[in-house]
């Protein structure tokens, strides 16, 4: 190993009868990841369930209860290391209940390892394996298929077993599936070529670890900085610091901060080591910004030109880890990059049998289960989904009481269904024309018409029109989703009824509640602003509004109202 | 176009500072633990990388036995005026009054209280919620299945068979009072990335890291270093021996090895060559197989 070789963490699946443990201990042999001591206290051990001169597998099983069942149950790490790369191995336990722990493992894992015993062909579990491999993103699969040495090397059993996998491995969306015909327990294709698989032309099993290609998985293009903590030192100097999930810093770079959507630059990259030119994932650094911008923990600095989504609600698949079950509108803490928020599985849409990728309804989810599931948080979260970025995507749920994790959350492509809105049922628009006070007689005393504004993910956007339209004279109000939530329409049309302008600031994107919206101002009084279109900066981004509502002829702004005056 | 593929190495240590920063963060009173060994050297400067250009933001305990090397207080002195540490060093002086040492109580006992139950006691005093530890998931099996953020309860327990699940980067920080998090920065470097670490970033060490002519004495395989007055037995007859320590314990019971690595490379060299786990030179580790388990359960790092 050098100092300039890469890391590589990879993840094994497989039962027990697989040689999973038998195949690492191998790994780990021939990449001198295993102390000679640690051999002799294997070779010493109490437990006797050697059947060769060295049992590998009882150098990875690690704790008493294990030893004593002969049995995987936890996720551990083991590291062995070539010239070429160090790797990280998560070995995690293939039995059924342990779904838990492969989730865990493959969560950071670059490849996985699935084991298939060449005896016994493609079974449920490997399908299992499979999809969870896909589930959580990881990249590049090693089908190991083991115990050759039993079935005399044939290439029809290692053949069949490639066609019946890589056709399942399509069907979850695998990609980079490679085969190896092997033995672990007596190192054919291992390390070098077997003379007993002359049919098998491929590289060895370690060959393809340290040559699968790390740089193409990567992300260069969004940038995505999560603000871990934020350093002040002395009153002069305020570093932003964290872990690039993706894109590329660069002093100078154009960023803008999550949520206030204000947009700045890059001053600088400080480092103990001097000051850096560029950043890329996965550096931890510190990021000095040229305006003095209010940032905290769990804000984010992206791409102005590569924004990712902003919002409370999002549709996600779930494995539950917890023996509590878990249920639709409970309240749960989820961890999203370094933001924590209350949160709820606002709808539990199926869940999908490991087996046999059936859907199935469910209203509740048990240990290991996999759910495709849509999520409300209280405040909004700045995503991605996990097939185009494994952290921005990713997020756990914890149980406030026990403060237990119980859940892994993979945010999917697709934007949530909308949900049924909760609505004012009791209020009734039918007062007005029989009201005492008339629209034309506010309209007199405002000065401007009422309208509704609808502005998504500009929260300070949404501060400073309101801002300039007050100083106009208008009577303007925002209201903001993390506080009024479903009910923007009904309120916006409540405020719009008392001849008051409704700046109606909403997270994310959400076209359901804009369309209500819309009917109940109805059209001539509401603004619907597509994001795309807005000025990047507050200060043109409101001037442009301002023209809007002209245009409209909501205001006019050559002159200040005063009250009473009339336009 | 340049690639940008950072070395292991890099990759390790942005791990470990983001880790450090994720515990900042959210605790509201960390401290690292420092036992003055080379992992503890390398945190250090992490921790320094982390929090520059500010000064490390949590005190540094050591946890002392009162039976350390000579040379481990010197350097510890040493390096925490260096660096502006806020060191702070707990010794169970009570146990020690009493005459607590591994030939009276045998060494389990002796850890017991000079280590787990100092350790405990020093935690509780200092009413920290998060304690960061230098111990690596090569370093011993038990160690293997650790979590980043590995919780305790109030006694300062691990319960190996009810460990949070820990995913990507995303560590679980919720605790009630009197509960604790033990955090390890370390846990996916190995002996070697550690060495490699300290040659490129010029990391200071104790230097009983390395091989000098010292005086010991040898028992059977065992070398054994003669400070805090190891007693002698009859016939017995120190010897300078050219040897150095693979790991820092306690003076009785860390057994020194032949060696005639001077330089960081020549101990690299040595490192690949043996092959030995560096563990096998503590004794305390072989008294039952599987006994560090057996000490993590009762609430040693």
């Amino acid at each position: 190993m050098s100092v300039e070789s890469q890391l590589l963490r990879f993840t094994t699946a497989g039962s027990v009868d697989d040689g999973k443990s038998t195949l690492i201990g191998r790994l780990l042999y021939e990449a001198k990841g295993v102390y000679e001591d640690q051999l002799a206290s294997v070779q010493n051990s109490s437990v006797n369930r050697s059947t060769g001169p060295i049992d590998f597998s009882l150098l990875t099983d690690g704790l008493r209860a294990e030893r004593e069942q002969g049995i995987t149950i936890d996720v551990a790490y083991r590291y062995a290391a070539t010239p070429q790369r160090k790797f990280i191995i998560a070995d995690t336990p293939g039995h059924e209940q342990y779904t838990r722990n492969m989730a865990t493992g493959a969560s950071t894992a670059d490849l996985a390892i699935v084991l298939i015993d060449a005896r016994k062909g493609v079974l449920v579990q490997s399908r299992r394996h499979a999809f969870i491999t896909a589930l959580l993103g990881i990249r590049y699969v090693a089908v190991a298929v083991n115990k050759m040495d039993l079935v005399e090397f044939r290439e029809d059993v290692f053949r069949k077993i490639e066609a019946e996998f890589l056709a399942y491995a399509k069907s979850v969306g695998l990609k980079n599936v490679a085969f190896f015909p092997i033995s672990a327990l007596e190192g054919d294709n291992i390390t070098e070529p077997s003379p007993r698989t002359p049919w098998y032309t491929g590289p060895s099993l370690l060959e393809h670890l340290e040559t699968v290609d790390l740089v193409e998985a990567r992300n260069f293009s969004d940038l995505r900085f999560p603000v871990q903590y934020v350093n002040r030192p002395t009153l002069d100097f305020r570093g932003y610091t964290g872990q690039l999930a993706s894109g590329v810093l660069r002093v100078g770079q154009t960023v803008m901060t999550l949520p206030s959507g204000r947009i700045t630059k890059v001053k600088s990259l400080p480092s103990y080591d001097g000051e850096l030119a560029e950043a890329y994932p996965p550096m931890s650094v510190t990021v000095c910004l040229e305006d003095e911008v209010d940032i905290s923990r769990g804000d984010m600095l992206v791409d102005p030109d590569r924004v990712p989504h902003v919002s409370r609600r999002f549709a996600a698949k779930l494995v539950w880890m917890h023996e509590t079950p878990g249920e639709a509108e409970r309240d749960y803490l989820l961890k999203h990059t370094s933001q924590t928020v209350r949160a709820q599985i606002a709808k539990i849409r199926h869940r999908i049998d490991i087996n046999t990728l059936a859907e199935q309804p469910a209203n509740k989810l048990e240990l290991n289960e996999i759910a495709s599931i849509q999520v409300e948080t209280r405040r909004p979260l700045f995503f991605d989904s996990y097939a185009q970025n494994r952290t921005t995507g990713a997020f756990i749920l914890i149980d406030p009481i026990s403060n237990a994790t119980v859940a892994a959350g993979m945010i999917e492509e697709s934007t949530a269904e909308s949900l049924e809105p909760l609505k004012l049922g009791s209020l009734e628009f039918s007062g007005e024309t029989e009201a005492t006070v008339t629209p034309a007689e506010r309209y007199k005393r405002a000065g401007h018409y009422p309208a509704t504004v609808w502005l998504t993910a500009r929260q300070d956007l949404a501060g400073m029109l309101e801002r300039k339209l007050f100083d106009l004279g208008c009577s303007v109000h925002v209201l903001a989703d993390d506080r009024e939530s479903h009910l923007l329409p009904e309120l916006a049309r409540v405020l719009n009824s008392a001849g008051l302008i409704a700046i109606c600031s909403i997270a994310s994107p959400d076209v359901a509640e804009a369309k209500r919206a819309q009917e109940l101002a109805g059209d001539t009084r509401f603004l619907l602003v597509d994001p795309q279109q807005l000025p990047v900066r507050d200060e043109e981004a409101s001037e442009v509004l301002m023209k809007m509502l002209e245009d409209r002829g909501v205001l006019r702004r050559k002159e200040r109202f005063e009250v009473g005056e009339g336009i | 176009m340049e690639t940008r593929v950072l070395s292991h190495l890099r990759a390790l240590e942005a791990e470990s500072i983001h880790i450090l920063r994720e515990v900042v963060a959210e605790f509201s009173n960390p401290v690292m633990l420092y036992s003055v060994g080379k992992d503890s050297s390398v945190m250090l400067r992490l921790a320094q990388k982390a929090f520059h250009p500010a000064k490390i933001p949590f005190p540094v305990l050591h946890v002392d036995t009162g039976y350390k090397f000579k040379e481990m207080y010197e350097f510890r002195d040493n390096l925490a005026k260096e660096l502006g540490l806020n060191l702070i060093v707990h010794t169970n002086q009570a146990a020690l009054d009493a005459g607590t040492n591994p030939f009276a109580l045998g060494t389990q006992k002796c850890c017991a209280l000079l280590k787990t139950r100092a350790l405990l006691d020093a935690l509780a005093a200092g009413g920290y919620d998060a304690a960061f530890g230098g111990a690596r998931r090569d370093e011993e099996k038990s160690r293997a299945k650790e979590r980043i953020y590995s919780f305790r309860d109030k006694f300062g327990q691990w319960d190996p068979k009810n460990q949070r699940p820990e995913l990507w980067n995303v560590y679980n920080a919720k605790i009630e009072k009197g509960e604790t998090i033990r955090v390890f920065p370390l846990s996916n470097w190995t002996e070697l990335d550690i060495w490699r670490y300290i040659e490129v970033e010029k990391i200071p060490i104790v230097p009983l890291y390395f091989a000098k002519e010292r005086e010991m004495l040898v028992r059977g395989n065992n070398v054994i270093p003669l400070e805090h007055n190891y007693p002698i037995q009859i016939g017995e007859k120190p010897e300078m021996v050219k040897v150095r320590m693979r790991s820092l314990g306690c003076t009785y019971c860390t057994g020194a090895i032949r060696s005639d690595a001077e330089t960081l490379p020549q101990l690299m060299d040595e490192l690949v060559q043996f092959r030995r786990s560096e563990r096998e030179n503590r004794i305390i580790d072989h008294d039952t197989e599987g006994s560090m388990e057996i000490k993590k359960r009762e609430g040693y790092f």
